[in-house]
């Protein structure tokens, strides 16, 4: 099976493990990837701050750059919600925009519901805290939701409850936002700030020591605030514990 | 009158400068939430429920023309007087001649958002009416000379001290006294004055039905109940999108408003009115104010399914910790965000972006109104209406100009990554930098993913 890999533009920069950590977990189930290097960015900041304008050419680069494979999967929720349910805007009616949207996965719903693996051999001796990105969980139902009412079920958990000695945190508020919300973060600084803080307590009170996210955004905002808190507390993302990556604090 | 434009971001950081005090503002309401979590999951059928109210909401509001001619017609046969208000001027001077003509002194009130909306109080008051706001809760606001900061509990954002110092002052509790039993004892005395000497009594409406004429106000108090049973002339006030078709349709709401409003089956009271009282009279003024406009957007629609739960109020994050006089309006959170800009985009410019598109709204409300989708769509309204600070622009055009061209993009991330670590921290962390106000930037790798990804290719 071929897939074109979709990294976000801020992983690429800033947070490459996280992308390999992904290829490594994709090629071990014999997923064979091609990342076409022409890609940059699915335009979101722009689209989210109302520059339709801005992100239009964006959008026509990404059908370009990935109209051909059967696949495209991306480890972020936020930017697989961004083509699956923000790109007819801009993209209606374009030649492969349809088979678009309905090929591009976020990773753990294409381990789960498009390869649907066999649990992940590992082990994970760790209390592990799941940050409901909300993109992942209330734009492409990852899991459910604490609003609605239905089976509760979680395709992260799925995945990572087959690594041995792995135990989870459980959490007051189970999926309430970090504040991270993309530009959100920058106009609303102070409520941003604020939420993420809140989170941190929560994953505090409950014992979390990894915490990890389908989304490394959500991350990589609650780590500048643990860094600036000095809050000692793991942050990896699901792909780098599928992947079998070590806890860097016991290095 | 031009109102000044608000912005959101800039008092909500100054309702979180005292943290313990929004904290403590963030739990209250999370308390709420978190007590209609336990409430709906008792009717298994909840998401079903929900289907249905937004199929009713919407069809009504399809043929809402059809259905406000029945609704006039079968009011009318039961003796209820009905008037039609344009605008929030007509609502108010309605109100105001009805009053005058029944030489009406002293009025009761129970909750009304609309009047709120309309701003009836104050037109009342300068004409020498006397208004009293007979909820516990807007009673307090009002003893403040506040306006409400929630639609449902418009007074979350005061302590039960701050309460008791209220009464104190208007109503001779005991100084320093924060027992609730205590104050809403004294309240109850005092109200039960204004309920005795009151000459008329104004409600709002929660649903008005088409096929019956007649409509229900819930409340938990039974102020509107008592308000309306001892004078002899009722006015009740509602905005036209409170309208559902058939009595058969009522009980998919009352099922959801309570539970989803506050976490309890059902409101203490929900008092069914068909007609008036013997010898008295019953008016119900229809107030537009906007809403037929708001009707002819297929964009924005949806938003006049609202029954006024306040549950998205409850679960947005950002309300929580911003307080509802950030937002400047008489509905706050999601949905008065969604009400407002479409209004006056100029005025409510910040409010779509005081929302980090978390979408519990969305997923909470009873009629599944799309509200972070249309705070989403009303960036968009702010862009086009040249309402976007010209920063913000510049800085989006400039980020989609490199984003446009691969090897831009690659040389700004190899620069990015080469000089951040390089420099002295207080250049990179100072006033401009808002992410690095309480937040560290990523650690700077070496190489980006696509050149670890090239250099395993060339191997």
């Amino acid at each position: 099976m071929r897939i074109g890999l979709f990294i976000p533009c801020y992983v690429d920069q800033f947070y490459p493990d996280v992308a390999v950590a992904t290829v490594e977990v994709l090629e071990r189930l014999g997923v064979e990837i091609d990342y076409p290097t022409q890609q940059t960015c699915c335009g979101q900041p722009m689209a989210n701050t109302g520059c339709r304008h801005e992100t239009r050419p964006l959008a026509f680069k990404f059908l370009k750059t990935f109209k051909d494979y059967p696949y495209v999967v991306c480890p972020s929720g936020s930017c697989v919600a961004m083509v699956r349910h923000h790109y007819r805007e801009y993209l209606d009616g374009q030649p492969g925009f349809e088979e678009l949207v309905g090929k591009t996965y976020e990773f753990c719903e294409f381990l789960v519901d498009v390869l649907k693996i066999d649990p992940v051999e590992g082990s994970f001796p760790h209390k592990v805290g799941i940050h409901q990105s909300c993109h992942a969980l209330r734009h492409l139902r990852l899991a459910s939701s604490s609003e609605r009412v239905g089976a509760s079920f979680s395709k992260m958990r799925q995945l990572l409850e087959p690594l041995e000695g792995i135990t989870f945190s459980e959490l007051e508020r189970t999926d309430e936002c970090c504040g991270f919300g993309g530009t959100f973060s920058i106009n609303e600084e102070a409520v941003s700030c604020s939420m993420g803080l809140d989170r941190i307590a929560d994953h505090q009170r409950a014992g979390t020591e990894v915490m990890t996210a389908p989304d490394m955004s959500c991350l990589m905002h609650m780590t500048g605030l643990l860094q600036r808190q000095g809050i000692r507390m793991e942050i990896m993302h699901i792909a780098q514990i599928l992947a079998g990556r070590e806890v860097s604090n016991e290095k | 009158m031009v109102q000044p434009r608000i912005e959101h971001a800039a008092d909500a950081a100054r309702f979180i400068q005292n943290a313990e005090r929004a904290h403590w503002h963030d739990q209250a309401l999370w308390f709420v939430r978190a007590k209609r979590d336990k409430a709906v999951a008792c009717v298994p059928e909840w998401e079903m429920l929900r289907d249905r109210a937004q199929q009713i909401k919407s069809h009504t509001l399809a043929h809402l023309a059809d259905y406000l001619e029945q609704f006039e017609q079968n009011a009318t046969r039961h003796g209820i007087q009905i008037h039609w208000a344009r605008t929030a001027d007509d609502h108010n001077r309605i109100v105001l001649e009805i009053l005058q003509q029944h030489q009406v002194q002293r009025v009761v009130k129970s909750k009304s958002m609309l009047t709120e909306e309309c701003g009836l109080n104050p037109v009342l008051e300068q004409h020498g009416i006397e208004v009293v706001d007979t909820d516990l809760g807007e009673r307090i606001v009002q003893f403040r000379n506040e306006p409400p900061s929630h639609i449902v509990l418009p007074a979350i954002h005061i302590k039960k001290e701050e309460v008791g110092q209220t009464f104190h002052e208007h109503l001779g509790t005991d100084e320093g006294a924060s027992d609730p039993n205590y104050l809403t004892e004294a309240a109850r005395q005092h109200l039960r004055g204004k309920f005795m000497a009151a000459e008329a009594g104004i409600t709002g409406v929660n649903f008005a039905i088409a096929e019956t004429g007649g409509f229900v106000v819930c409340t938990n108090e039974g102020n509107a109940d008592i308000g309306v049973s001892l004078p002899k002339l009722h006015i009740a006030c509602m905005g036209i999108e409170k309208l559902i078709p058939r009595a058969a349709d009522l009980a998919v709401f009352t099922r959801m408003l309570a539970r989803n409003a506050t976490g309890q089956p059902v409101t203490t009271y929900t008092s069914h009115f068909q007609g008036p009282v013997p010898g008295g009279q019953l008016h119900v003024v229809l107030v537009d104010n906007g809403r037929c406009t708001l009707r002819a957007s297929d964009t924005f629609r949806d938003a006049l399914r609202c029954i006024r739960c306040g549950a998205c109020l409850n679960t947005c994050p950002v309300y929580r910790r911003s307080g509802g006089y950030s937002y400047h309006a008489t509905v706050p959170g999601p949905i008065g965000s969604v009400l407002n800009a479409t209004r006056d985009v100029k005025t409510y410019h910040s409010l779509p972006f005081a929302c980090s598109l978390c979408a519990s709204c969305s997923d909470v409300c009873p009629v599944k109104i799309p509200l972070h989708e249309s705070l989403l769509d009303l960036r968009w309204e702010v862009v086009q209406q040249g309402q976007l600070p010209w920063s913000k622009r510049l800085m989006m055009k400039g980020a989609s100009f490199v984003f446009k061209r691969t090897w831009l993009y690659n040389l700004g991330g190899r620069v990015a990554r080469w000089v951040l670590p390089k420099l002295p921290r207080p250049l990179v962390y100072n006033r401009l930098n808002a992410w690095g106000q309480q937040r560290d930037l990523p650690e700077m790798p070496k190489k980006s993913f696509r050149q670890i990804y090239q250099e395993r290719d060339e191997r």
